[in-house]
């Protein structure tokens, strides 16, 4: 389980995160949802330690992050995977390299089982025949999808995933919806994806945490975020004509 | 303006600090390191050689005109041209000529990936990017450079006999006369460390103006032009020093 206590997060004398207290529960796939900078990726760069908030503090079981000592610390980060927003695929090394790259820093494995669990991990997220490529060979989805990936290798406990579902088709987005919810419930991992899919938020939020201007709105879970009498989250929701639809 | 600069100097120890800590895996450490020395030896031999020659060339030539007096021995042309290739051209010369070729390419490589989020990839999986990806090209340049000076002093000598045998400014017995004439190993010592030394800043330097970029492609660029501009004036300042020391 991560909390989140009091979070504030500044940058200069622009306040990006105004004290968000929310958990995110162990075996669960918890959603960060908000529109288009809100302060999503910066809260998950908080929790994951690539930026320091200003006030409050980042617990993982009960363990203050931020002020651990170095070598903890990084126990701790070889348990986590995260996917960015924008990939970060390493793009001096090919697809395989890259889903390989934990397990070569972390693990004993031989060649052949790096090779397997590369291939499963590659299989999983629905990519073929593209071992051999390059980053920049590759669609903007395909290489999120090689990211997401890359993120499961190590068979982490705690997943970050920035949109990872933005810039990929339906099907695919639904792909990939599926495939957190089954890792988060088989290995029993600490989810936390940003999204402001509306797919996701209706069929994955296990907890949904809601971010207006930096400020934590409203927490509930896909069966109630439809059903909140929150006017801000309902302008959130029901902004596509689609949803008002489906509300109706 | 003097205070940013000390914090800029601050960080940059900072910075060291965190390059110099054992690496996550040797294995991988070494791999690295290989491909570094190959990218970056290999890589910079053409124009090493092509800019020593040529420099080599000029300075026998500069040498001979200028000494045209009967009563200096004529064995001075190769003495001469020999003192400042070993002594001065070569080591930093070369050295300047490295942080053009090496040290921009090190900040833009390590400041792209600053860019596109690599660096913070690395960091989340736990790993010291700084020790990660800097620790194997600052090793690589100091090995490597030392190796490029002595072949750069090799290709300048050559240069100047090749252009004393053509122009026949003075006679090839005597430029080898003057090459030969006195020649202490200290000199080639004194150069390796200079270049070492010097491989250090270069590579330091830039990579710490690669990793602190904030921002994107603009900053890129900017940060590769003052990778440049501060070693070179690193390297300048520290010439002085060292030749004051050692000599
Ligand atoms: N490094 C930074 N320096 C200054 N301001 C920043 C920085 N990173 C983010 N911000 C600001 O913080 C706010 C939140 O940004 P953030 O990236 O978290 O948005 P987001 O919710 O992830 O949006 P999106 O859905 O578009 O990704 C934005 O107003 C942005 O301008
Ligand atoms: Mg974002």
């Amino acid at each position: 389980m991560i909390e989140v206590c009091d979070v504030s997060k500044y940058f200069g004398e622009k306040q990006v995160l105004h004290s968000i207290n929310t958990n995110f529960e162990e075996g669960k796939v918890n959603l960060i949802i908000g529109r288009s900078g809100s302060g999503k990726t910066v809260l998950m760069k908080c929790l994951v330690g690539l930026h320091a908030p200003e006030e409050g503090k980042v617990l993982y079981s009960g363990r203050e992050f931020h002020n651990m000592p170095d070598g903890e610390k990084q126990h701790l980060r070889a348990e986590m995977g995260m996917v960015f927003q924008g990939s970060a695929l390493f793009d001096s090394m090919t697809i395989e390299e890259n889903v390989a790259f934990p397990l070569d820093m972390f693990t004993q494995q031989g060649e052949g089982e790096k090779r397997d669990r590369v291939d499963f991990c590659l299989e999983c997220v629905d990519l073929q025949n593209i071992n051999r490529l390059y980053p920049a060979e590759l669609s903007g989805g395909m290489k999120k999808r090689a990211a997401i990936a890359r993120a499961l290798a190590c068979n982490p406990k705690y997943l970050f995933f920035d949109e990872p579902n933005s810039g990929l088709d339906p099907k695919t987005s639904l792909l990939i919806d599926e495939l957190i919810t089954k890792i988060t419930h088989d290995f029993n991992t600490t989810t936390v994806v940003n999204t402001h899919d509306m797919n996701s938020i209706i069929t994955i939020g296990e907890t949904i945490s809601f971010i207006y201007q930096g400020r934590l709105e409203w927490t509930g879970n896909s069966s109630n975020v439809l059903a909140s009498d929150n006017p801000v989250l309902n302008d959130f929701i029901f902004a596509q004509p689609l949803v008002q639809r489906l509300k109706k | 303006m003097l205070f940013k600069g000390l914090v800029t100097i601050g960080d940059y120890f900072i910075f060291l600090k965190k390059v110099f800590s054992k690496p996550a895996k040797w294995s991988v450490f070494f791999k690295k390191l290989v491909f570094e020395m190959d990218t970056m030896g290999i890589g910079s031999m053409l124009i090493v050689s092509i800019v020593s020659v040529a420099m080599g060339s000029v300075i026998t030539l500069q040498t001979a005109l200028q000494i045209e007096s009967s009563w200096i021995p004529s064995w001075t042309v190769g003495f001469t041209a020999r003192t400042s290739i070993v002594m001065e051209l070569c080591p930093t010369i070369l050295s300047l000529l490295l942080v053009g070729n090496i040290g921009s390419r090190i900040t833009a490589e390590i400041g792209s990936m600053r860019v596109t989020e690599q660096i913070d990839a690395l960091e989340v999986m736990g790993i010291n990017p700084a020790s990660y990806l800097v620790l194997p090209k600052v090793s690589a340049s100091v090995i490597v450079n030392p190796v490029l000076c002595i072949f750069s002093i090799a290709f300048a000598l050559v240069g100047g006999f090749l252009t004393v045998w053509i122009t026949d400014c003075v006679s090839t017995y005597n430029y080898i006369d003057g090459l030969t004439y006195c020649f202490r190993v200290y000199d080639v010592i004194y150069a390796v460390t200079k270049t070492t030394i010097f491989a250090f800043v270069m590579s330091t330097v830039s990579s710490f103006y690669g990793y602190k970029i904030e921002g994107g492609a603009l900053e890129l660029g900017k940060a590769s032009t003052q990778g440049i501009i501060v070693s070179s004036f690193i390297i300048l300042i520290l010439n002085v020093v060292i030749t004051n020391l050692m000599l």
